[in-house]
């Protein structure tokens, strides 16, 4: 086991998967938004960005447009299929970025312990008293609501997280005889702990990082639904809620349809992260 | 006990003077800004240039940040040029609205995820622990707007039962008690679901302890054995995971009061912000990590009297 390279062992995890039929829908939702995001010029039947005014004569769903447009004529089905796109590339960029710096602070503070460890910290903690969505409203509201910027919000709101969670890892894992095996052969310090703590921390960081895919997916559709998204008029699952929500007495399905696409990327990512945790505990 | 208080307190006095800096320095914008939107788009540049130096904007950010803090110190929160008033006046009644919302989704909350995970945990990997599990990691991953749309089509539009919004104003034909309801079950479906899970891992790890094993054996009924020997120390961890839940209920409720056009502090926050009024949002950021800082340390507080080693060590 120990010889297996990364690869073998998360292939190994993908197979193990099939055992808890959770981790299995919950892939499937997944690789379903996966798949549409990657087809969507292929799959959306209309431009996302282009109204027509024949549909709003009855914008409910139809045989032309499955879904129904909404209220400007677009057509609901190719706004959520080109959607999909939006969330699917700044979520799990933002998630990574959130990583590397979550990973980086941790390791160090956790590895150097001392002072070092008492200023990372006290950042970390100032940043958790903030509630995140008022830390997401403040950095939006400073820096623009543009997608670079929702991943800067993301690296913000997460990595105090990430830290806490490899911070402990590390402080437990810096005591074993391969770290000290690494040191007496002269190893740097950046080198055993990128490449002797940060490996063995996997388990629980995959588990994590798959749940905060999740909340981050609420967080970019919040956000959206906020007001303070990506700039119109390319389509994003939050943004679509917050354009009809006033007109939900008279069309439902304007909401109803991009709610109930967010909600399944999440439910998606959260059953397929408790499907994960199964497999953990029993390796 | 004294010496852990104190730290705290200090620690938390560190905390709001940070985060106080950041938020004022986030906000730092054009001096002439804070003006024209008190007087509105049709002053001339003269008003605003000698209102800028009556209210003292023109002085470097430092000067202003120590000033500001010497009026909140002594109470004064500053003017909202959003709602052109002191902050004073309506962050009261803004708190008091979301307390009431808080407060009720609270009391729901804490009894129903205690006896969730307690029955999900006492049998782990049984049909029902498997259900609550379940429908506890669905009900989390639901964004609260897009519940919000769901529950609304339900109760609102096709059942016609409830009101979309809750302005808490009776002149719309609803009662306040309905008005809540809606508002409340989104907060409730939400967070719900992340208290149970505690709860539930607590239970099942005081399950496999030996005393639990001795009481099945000793033939105490399960009922007795989960209600006398379980349940007690099954709710030492979670206390501060469910204490922690005030945080979220109180300050994070600006998705919550915004899907329902609620007059509470978040969204006084949300508007604040996209107003660009920076005495507001001081005034909330300085409440919320109060509230957040306070329920650590009763959380910690709360967790050194549950449980006997620590209180005796």
């Amino acid at each position: 086991m120990a010889n297996d390279g990364i690869i073998a062992l998360t292939w190994n995890r993908v197979r193990l998967l099939k055992e808890s039929p959770i981790g299995m829908i919950g892939a499937f939702l997944v690789i379903f938004w996966i798949v549409v995001a990657l087809f969507a010029p292929l799959l959306a039947p209309f431009n996302p960005n282009i109204s027509n005014m024949d549909a709003l004569i009855d914008p409910t769903p139809s045989a032309v447009n499955w879904l129904g447009t909404d209220n400007q004529g677009r057509d609901i089905l190719s706004r959520i299929i080109w959607g999909s796109r939006t969330v699917l590339i700044v979520a799990p960029v933002a998630v990574f970025a959130a990583y590397v710096v979550g990973c980086l602070m941790g390791l160090i503070a956790g590895y150097y312990r001392g002072w070092v460890d008492q200023v990372v910290n006290r950042i970390a903690d100032i940043l958790l008293s903030f509630p995140a969505i008022v830390l997401y409203i403040i950095v939006i509201m400073k820096v623009g609501a543009k997608a670079t910027n929702i991943i800067l919000a993301v690296i913000f709101i997460s990595s105090p997280q990430i830290i806490r969670i490899v911070r402990g890892m590390t402080l437990e894992l810096r005591e074993r005889e391969y770290v000290a095996a690494a040191k007496m052969r002269g190893e740097s310090a950046l080198y055993i702990m990128l490449v002797e703590i940060l490996p063995n921390a996997r388990g629980p960081l995959i588990v994590d990082a798959c749940l905060r895919m999740g909340y981050t997916t609420i967080a970019i559709g919040v956000l959206g639904f906020l007001g303070l998204g990506l700039p119109p008029p390319d389509p994003d699952w939050g943004g679509m809620v917050k354009d009809t929500y006033a007109m939900m007495s008279i069309y439902p399905h304007m909401s109803l349809f991009p709610a109930g696409a967010i909600t399944s990327l999440v439910v998606g990512f959260s059953l397929l992260a408790d499907g994960m945790r199964e497999i953990s505990i029993r390796d | 006990m004294l010496a852990f208080l104190s730290k705290r307190m200090a620690l938390l006095a560190f905390t709001m003077l940070v985060v106080s800096a950041l938020v004022f320095a986030a906000f730092e914008f054009t001096p002439g800004q804070v003006a024209r939107k008190v007087l509105g788009p049709f002053a001339t540049q003269d008003q605003v240039d000698r209102l800028t130096e009556e209210l003292g904007l023109n002085r470097p950010v430092v000067v202003r940040y120590g000033e500001w803090l010497g009026n909140t110190l002594t109470g004064d929160l500053g003017y909202s040029t959003l709602y052109k008033t002191d902050v004073n006046k309506i962050i009261g009644d803004r708190l008091q609205n979301t307390l009431l919302l808080a407060g009720i989704a609270f009391a729901i909350i804490v009894p129903l995820s205690i006896i969730l995970g307690i029955s999900a945990g006492m049998k782990e990997g049984s049909f029902l622990d498997r259900s609550i599990s379940v429908a506890s990691i669905v009900t989390t991953s639901v964004p609260e707007f897009a519940s919000g749309v769901f529950l609304a089509s339900i109760f609102v539009i096709w059942l016609g039962w409830l009101p979309g919004t809750s302005p808490l104003d009776t002149g719309t034909g609803w009662s306040i008690w309905q008005q809540l309801v809606l508002p409340v079950c989104v907060m409730v479906l939400y967070d719900l679901g992340y208290v149970v899970r505690m709860v539930r891992a607590s239970m099942v790890e005081v399950m496999t302890r030996p005393y639990i094993r001795t009481a099945i054996l000793k033939g105490l009924n399960f009922r007795a054995v989960i209600l006398k020997h379980a349940l007690r120390n099954a709710m030492i961890a979670p206390f501060t995971v469910i204490l922690l839940q005030l945080n979220y209920l109180v300050t994070g409720v600006v998705v919550v009061e915004a899907v329902f056009a609620y007059p509470g502090f978040g969204r006084m926050l949300l508007e604040a912000a996209l107003a660009q009024d920076v005495a507001v949002v001081e005034a909330g950021a300085l409440f919320a990590v109060l509230i957040s800082v306070f329920t650590q340390i009763a959380g910690d507080l709360g967790y050194m009297m549950l449980n006997p080693r620590i209180r005796f060590s």
